[in-house]
């Protein structure tokens, strides 16, 4: 019979549903339609395969994460469990450079000591202490790079980047987390079209997911608009208008949105640029990254621009303490 | 054939859930009680209102639905704004070429919760 190990225990499915087989024992697990549909009692097989009913009307990166639905999910093999939002594993890495990309930000480059595995988009959590952390997202892409990258932006009295901007330096050691968050590229339907937006440091994750799409032959368009309220505030534009130049389905508008116009930028928010080059998004799959508002605002115009719900995906960046981090959720 | 069937499951949903989510946003009438809430989640929670008014497999309980929209009824939600969403409910099936007798089905069905969403 097959067997549900969670928390380092063991348990008899006896025929029931993981989450009835977990809660039945008075082990605690978020659920409420249990009829597969609210996605509350999203877990993750961290051993053992999960059998596709228990995965059904999650997104492909949902799925690509082992993810999937505690009510719907009746063993077939032993299966390891875990809570869907649970840190599970921490990893040494090395500080091999910091890179200065913009007066304000720094490009940290880690190698971790032992092999890691992560999806470009995707963010860690990065300790100061055994109290402090901050998530970032990983613009490195690993068929590409060696390290893992991360662009950190220095906030005003921010604990952790000013400890990055002050204190870190090549040659130390860090603690990161696993990589997190569903905000990737995920190979397949070559043809379909991608949006991507981001203002801010939000150009993270997007710059990792157009260049592992890229390199993986993606075939339709790729569409990235990156924003900032001025010229200042954008950075990698030598880098993405190189790649633009060489991959004719990848466009990249740099955009700002107040003040003057200036040569070699749009004027105006990524998303107002972005719907008005291409107002019908039938189809497209689309990337959203940065500033909280801009995100929600975003995924409502998108979709009523026609890009369907479930393939919309995004990492808004909140606000932790006093530092821009992305949401660690599950969604 | 039961409703939800007829329909054609939950292809059905997913092809509904769009649109009829489409539809309720851009609707004047209703928009304002969408405004600031989690777009991803209210996706999940449209799709599974449109499986339990297609007849599909469910959990529906009143109180869970008097919970959900207490405080839109602070707000001054009533029974002009529940016919709203029934009337997005058909235009949405009526783009998708279903009968007009299932759409009388399932907007009774939608009906049945009319008390439960306007807390009465």
């Amino acid at each position: 019979m097959p067997r549900v190990v969670f928390k380092g225990s063991s348990y008899e499915a006896g025929g029931q549903s993981v989450l009835d087989c977990l809660t039945s024992r008075g082990l605690a697990v978020p659920s409420a339609c249990r009829a597969g549909v609210c996605q509350s009692c999203l877990m993750r097989a961290v051993r053992g395969g999960v059998p596709e009913p228990a995965q059904k009307g999650l997104t492909p990166t949902m799925v690509a994460r082992n993810l999937f639905l505690a009510c719907q999910c009746f063993p077939t093999q032993d299966l390891e469990v875990a809570l869907a939002d649970d840190v599970i594993e921490r990893f040494e890495a090395s500080v091999s450079a910091i890179e200065r990309l913009h007066d304000e930000i720094r490009a940290v480059h880690l190698r971790p000591s032992t092999p890691f595995e992560y999806r470009a988009g995707q963010f860690v959590r990065l300790f100061m202490d055994a109290r402090t952390s901050r998530n970032y997202s990983l613009a490195s892409v690993p068929a590409l790079d060696d390290d893992l990258t991360m662009h950190v932006r220095r906030v005003p009295d921010g604990r952790v980047s000013g400890w990055i901007f002050e204190h870190v330096k090549a040659g130390d050691s860090v603690t990161i987390s696993e990589a997190f968050g569903d905000c990737f590229y995920v190979p397949g339907r070559t043809e379909q079209n991608i949006l991507l937006l981001g203002t801010g440091c939000g150009l993270a994750p997007l710059y990792g997911i157009v260049r592992d799409a890229l390199n993986r032959g993606h075939a339709g368009r790729i569409h990235l608009y990156h924003g900032s309220r001025d010229a200042c505030g954008l950075y990698l534009v030598d880098e993405l208008s190189r790649l633009a130049a060489v991959h004719p389905n990848f466009r990249y508008r740099p955009c700002i949105s107040e003040g003057p116009s200036a040569d070699g930028y749009w004027s105006g928010t990524p998303l107002d640029v972005a719907l008005e080059e291409t107002p019908d998004l039938t189809g497209w799959r689309v990337y959203l990254c940065g500033n909280p508002q801009m995100v929600e605002a975003a995924r409502i115009q998108t979709f009523l621009a026609g890009a369907g719900s479930s393939e919309i995906f995004a990492d808004p960046f909140l606000v932790s303490g006093t530092e821009a981090t992305p949401v660690l959720n599950s969604h | 054939m039961a409703l939800y069937e007829e329909l054609g499951g939950e292809a059905a949903v997913n092809a509904a859930v769009d649109i009829f989510y489409r539809k309720v946003l851009k609707d004047n009438r209703i928009s304002r009680f969408f405004t600031g809430v989690d777009m991803a989640k209210q996706a999940a929670k449209q799709k599974s209102f449109l499986i339990m008014a297609f007849g599909g497999p469910n959990n529906y309980t009143g109180l869970d639905m008097r919970t959900a929209h207490a405080p839109l009824v602070k707000q001054g939600l009533n029974d002009s704004h529940f016919d709203a969403v029934v009337e997005d409910l058909g235009a949405t099936l009526k783009e998708l070429k279903v009968p007009d007798n299932l759409i009388a089905q399932v907007a009774a069905i939608a009906e049945t919760t009319r008390n439960d969403v306007l807390c009465r």
